[in-house]
Formats: C-alpha cells, structure tokens, sequence
C-alpha cells in the first residue's frame, strides 16, 4: 500500500538539498546527475542535476511522489543505467570513468539488489537462486551452495534449500532475495520497493533483516520507497522532487519528518 | 551459471519440449530424406556393382549406366584390338516381360552375358551354379524375383532352383539364385547367357547393350579407356567416370535431386523457425530474470554463452531423438527394401552441424535481446 507523499516544504524547493547530520564515511555521492528518456518531443528529463549522498553503515530512504525520478536515480547510483550528466562515486570508485564492462565487473563485486517482484528465477531452488552473485563472482558451485544455505538459514529459511520460489508467500521470497543480495558481502545494497509487495507485518519483518544488513561494517543500503510504514528504519531519508533531490532528514529532523508523514 | 541456465531451460518444460520436437521433427526429415535420396542415388548405378567390370564401353551418345543405344556385334571385336585391352566382352541389358505366379506380366531387368567367361556375373550366389547359365533356356535369378516378385505361373511360392517360368512366353529355368543390389527401376534382375538373352528379347537390327573390357594386367584402366575412346569412336568409362556420368546424369535429367533437396532445406527453414520462434518466445518470458543477473553482474558474454549453451544442448538431445528415428525408420525398411534407404556418416555429422547452426540462429536472436537489454529494466514495474 502506498501513502501519497507530501514535501516537507511545500513553499519552495531549494536547489541543493537541505543536509542535515550526515553520519559516517561517504558510501555513495552523486553529483549533477542528469539524464533524459526520449528524443524530440517525447524528450523527458527524469533526472535534473541530482545530488545525492549516502554514508556507510546507515540505512538511507528515497522518498518521493510517483514519476520523481526515484528510479531512475537509484538506477544511475547501481550502474545499471548511464546518466548524460554527473558523477557517481561508489566507496571511493568514480562510476562514470568505468568502462561498461568494469560498470558490470563492480556491480559483480560491491552490490546486492533488492527488487520489487523478488526477480527469484522460478524454475532454480531457493540454494541455486541465492548462490547466483556467488558463482558470477568465480565461486565455485559446491562452495557456493554452503553459503547460499547458511544465508537462507539466516532469514529463516532453513530447510528450504531445494524448494522452488513459486512454493514461498511473498514474504518468504523476498527473504530469499535478501538472502541472494547478502551472500557476496556486498558494500552497498540498492532496494527497490522492498515492502510495497507485502503485508505490514512481512513488510517489518524484512526491514529488520534490511536494517541489520546496514549495520554490517562499510555497507550502505539504499531503499526505494513509497511505504511510510518503513520509515522509521531509516538512519537518514532523501526527499526527492521534479528530478532532484530536494530535502535530506537526518537526527532530530528526520523523526519530525517521520511524525509529520506518519500524521498525514 | 550453465548448469543453472540448463535448469532454466529444463523447468520450463513446455518450451523445451517444444524446442526438441522441433529440433527432432527437422533432423530426421533432413537425415532421413537424405539418407532415401542417398539409397535412391545408390540405386541409379547398381548395375556396376552387380556386375563388376572394369571399363564399360557404349554408344557414343550414352551417358549413364542405365541407358542403352545398341551398337553392332562387330564392336566387340574392335574393342577387344585397341591396345591395352585384355578382353572385352558383349553384354546384353534389357526390360523384359516375365510371367508371375498369378498370371500377370511383370518387368524385368534381363542381363545376357558373355556364356564363356560370364564377365560381369553377380558376386553372390545364394544357390545354385552360375556356369550352368550356358545350358539352354537357363537362367540367375535375384532374391527380388525369387520371393518378392513371385515369377513363375502357378507355382505359388518363391521360386527355387529347378523351377520353370516364363520370359516373353519362352521357358526360363532357374539354375541359380544370386542376391544383387536392387536397380532403380525396381526390376528383378534375371541374368542369362548373351545368346540366350537375346532369345528372350524382341529382336532387333542392333542388339549389342553394352561391352565389358579389362585393361591388361599393370596397365592405367584410365588410359586404356582413353584410347578405346580414340581408336573405336565408342564411349568408354572406367567405373568412378561411369558413376559420376550416371549421378551427373540424374542430377541434371530428372527432377529428383531438386524434390528431396528441397525437403531438406524445408527441414532445416522449419527447425529454424520452430526453434528460432520457441526460443525467442523462452528469452523474452526470461526477459526480467536475465535482466536481474545483468544487474546482478552478468556479463553480455556470460548470458550470450548461457543462451549459447542452452540451445547446443537441446540441439544435440533434438538431434539425437531425430537421427535415432531416422535409424529406426532405416531398420524397419531394411526388410523390405523399399525405399532405398543409404545411411552415410559424413551426413549425419552434417546434419548435426545445420542443426548446431539452427540452435545458433535461434540462440543468436535472444543474444541480440539480451545484449541491448538494459539492467535498469528490473526496476521498472
């Protein structure tokens, strides 16, 4: 279920975003980015000239009402998608002066994905689903299915091993996503939508496995969200607007933030 | 990551049974309308095998083994004073008419040989003695006219030696029983001595098929062909020339090699589109589970080998349902004989490679997909 957002400031958005508190060493920054779906008159600008910084160890929230670019930020920060402008800096790599393969080769090593839909391959057991990061990391198979079963052990899934995606509830699936975007140790973990897909109990549930990943040393998980009810997981919230990231909350600010979203 | 793209190939089991009936349906209409064509081909120069001469000297107008324009009786003794030449000797070949053991006339291929030497006799005999071809009215006959085409007027069973039938109402006694290859135009062989064939056939000016020589021990067959050529006017052919002249002949007289070589290539178009579609059809419903190990850090070279590996292997289990089909139906028809059937190694590892290339093919437009796929595509609802 989704809450319709309203912004903090509702008169006017400044251009850089409103930073307050920023906690440990920078995980994640992105500066300037600007990129654009469509030619000619079908020309879209999704991103205007965001920035955007994360730190490690927290668990950072992307907020913001449907079509503001939350996607598609959080797209250019995991390298999956090229931005026309900007810089992206992942833990001290500068993205943007990566060849497309060593784009590919980084997200291999230093990130985990969380999707909406789970993204599990339906016709592969939940080990063979989870040890995937492992083997395209040069993993060898046997080795691979140990940590992939400790991991599924860690989010509750014991047992499970051999079982198929389509035989779990949608929480249980999304378990096993954490579990497959966990098992490499990766440094950052970009979410998309985690909880939109669950009930608010499964919908906790995930969280405090999210919110435990974050604490990992050097790791930053970043979340795309439009469910309120996770708020209160975040260390720090970007609000994002018209393409650009319009206000960050953090400390103080951000439990105001939470209270004021949470009233209406 | 292969042995995971198998199983995501394998689970969705419609698809892959798709794929390998496809893969099978195309295999075996290519190897075995080729193995047919092959036994058909086989067949158009059976007589060489049958009857085994080295240099077969004709009209200069023939161009096949199975073709007769008579020449005089006197080109015999020409042939046999070119240099170079062993002996040579007549033969007559001939459609005759034959009387079955239900009182109809049946077409056989009547064979008269030289009766002193029997040059060009069937190199088995199952029965009988093929010298006593020299005794009057008797004849060889092949297995096919023993049992299949039942010759001989109230008889009732297969012919044996010692039985009597009729050729153009003249009697025929069976001396021997030979096995031959089968001809292509389906006849019984019945061999005779040159003489006696031509008692049984209808008589002509010129009678002379064929003439039968043997180069001099130690010399070239090829040159002494030459130079028969040279000195009679004759055409002569050494048995790779007479073969070659007799495929060339049918490739380019009858339209036969046109009709089968377009069923092979309908099979390989319909594989290509069979499996190219399912396999297309099976990449695009993968679409978001490859764009999340793109994501994940699958490299385009990794899923371009996974899509790779996945079509080889259901190529080669679709091509080894469709070639063991093929060796049935080869086996099932090895009793009857009918239609030629002619299995050739070289084929079927030809006929693995097109379809290797159709899995290629279809693998290649689900690369193509994947490789413009954009990762992002996961995030997108």
């Amino acid at each position: 279920m989704t809450t319709p957002f309203r912004p903090v400031n509702s008169v006017s958005l400044p251009a850089t975003p409103v930073v307050c508190n920023p906690p440990g060493d920078l995980a994640v920054g992105a500066r300037g980015i600007v990129k654009a779906f469509g030619v000619g008159d079908a020309r879209t600008l999704a991103l205007k000239g965001a920035d955007f910084e994360a730190s490690q160890g927290e668990l950072h929230l992307i907020v913001g009402p449907s079509g503001c670019g939350k996607t598609t930020l959080l797209s250019v920060l995991a390298g999956t998608l090229l931005s026309d402008q900007g810089e992206v800096n992942l833990f001290g790599t500068r993205l943007t002066g990566l060849s497309a393969s060593e784009v590919t080769r980084f997200r291999c090593r230093n990130i985990g994905f969380i999707f909406q839909q789970f993204n599990l391959i339906p016709t592969l057991s939940l080990v063979e689903n989870v040890s995937v990061p492992l083997l395209l990391n040069g993993t060898l198979r046997r080795e691979a299915e140990a940590k992939a079963t400790e991991r599924l052990r860690q989010v509750g899934l014991a047992g499970r091993e051999r079982q198929l995606p389509t035989q779990l509830s949608g929480g249980q699936q999304q378990r096993v996503a954490i579990a497959r975007a966990l098992v490499h140790e990766p440094r950052l973990v970009i979410c998309d939508e985690p909880t939109s897909a669950l009930d608010s109990l499964t919908g906790h549930q995930i969280m405090e496995l999210l919110s435990t990943a974050a604490k990992a040393p050097g790791r930053c998980v970043l979340i795309v969200t439009h469910d309120p009810r996770i708020y209160g997981y975040a260390d720090r919230i970007s609000v994002m607007e018209d393409g650009r990231v319009t206000h960050v909350h953090a400390g103080v600010l951000l439990s105001s933030f939470i209270h004021s979203e949470n009233r209406s | 990551m292969f042995l995971l793209a198998l199983k995501m190939l394998l689970g969705d089991r419609a698809k892959y049974w798709m794929l390998v009936g496809g893969l099978a349906f195309s295999s075996l209409l290519m190897t075995q309308q080729y193995s047919v064509f092959q036994g058909l081909l086989a067949w158009t120069t059976s007589h060489m095998r049958n009857m085994r001469a080295s240099i077969w000297i004709v009209e200069s107008r023939v161009d096949q083994v199975n073709e007769t324009k008579a020449m005089r009786d006197t080109d015999v003794n020409r042939v046999r004073s070119v240099e170079g030449v062993d002996f040579a000797v007549p033969l007559f070949q001939g459609v005759l008419k034959a009387r079955t053991a239900d009182g109809a006339d049946k077409m056989i291929q009547m064979i008269g040989l030289h009766s002193g030497t029997l040059y060009g006799r069937p190199p088995h005999m199952i029965e009988g003695d093929i010298s006593q071809l020299r005794l009057p009215n008797s004849v060889v006959i092949d297995t096919l006219a023993a049992e299949v085409t039942r010759l001989g007027s109230g008889v009732g069973r297969p012919l044996k030696v010692g039985d009597v039938f009729e050729i153009n109402d003249r009697e025929a006694r069976v001396v021997g029983i030979c096995k031959t290859e089968r001809h292509f135009f389906g006849y019984p062989y019945v061999f005779s001595s040159y003489d006696q064939a031509l008692q049984y056939a209808p008589r002509q000016r010129k009678m002379l098929s064929m003439i039968l020589a043997e180069p001099k021990p130690g010399l070239d067959t090829a040159v002494v062909a030459q130079r028969i050529m040279a000195e009679t006017g004759l055409r002569a052919f050494t048995v790779p020339q007479l073969e070659a002249s007799t495929l060339r002949w049918v490739w380019t007289n009858t339209g036969i090699p046109i009709s089968f070589l377009t069923t092979i290539v309908l099979g390989f178009v319909v594989g290509v589109a069979v499996c190219g579609q399912t396999f297309y059809s099976f990449v695009l419903e993968n679409l978001r589970n490859l764009g999340a190990l793109k994501a994940m850090g699958a490299s385009n070279s990794l899923l371009a080998g996974m899509l790779l590996f996945q079509a080889m292997i259901v190529g080669l289990i679709g091509f080894g349902i469709g070639i063991g089909l093929t060796a049935l139906f080869g086996l099932t028809i090895a009793q009857s004989g009918q239609p030629p059937f002619k299995a050739n190694a070289v084929f079927v590892f030809q006929s693995m490679a097109a379809v290797l290339v159709i899995c290629a093919l279809a693998a290649l437009f689900g690369i193509r997909r994947v490789a413009k796929l954009e990762p992002a595509i996961v995030f997108r609802g």
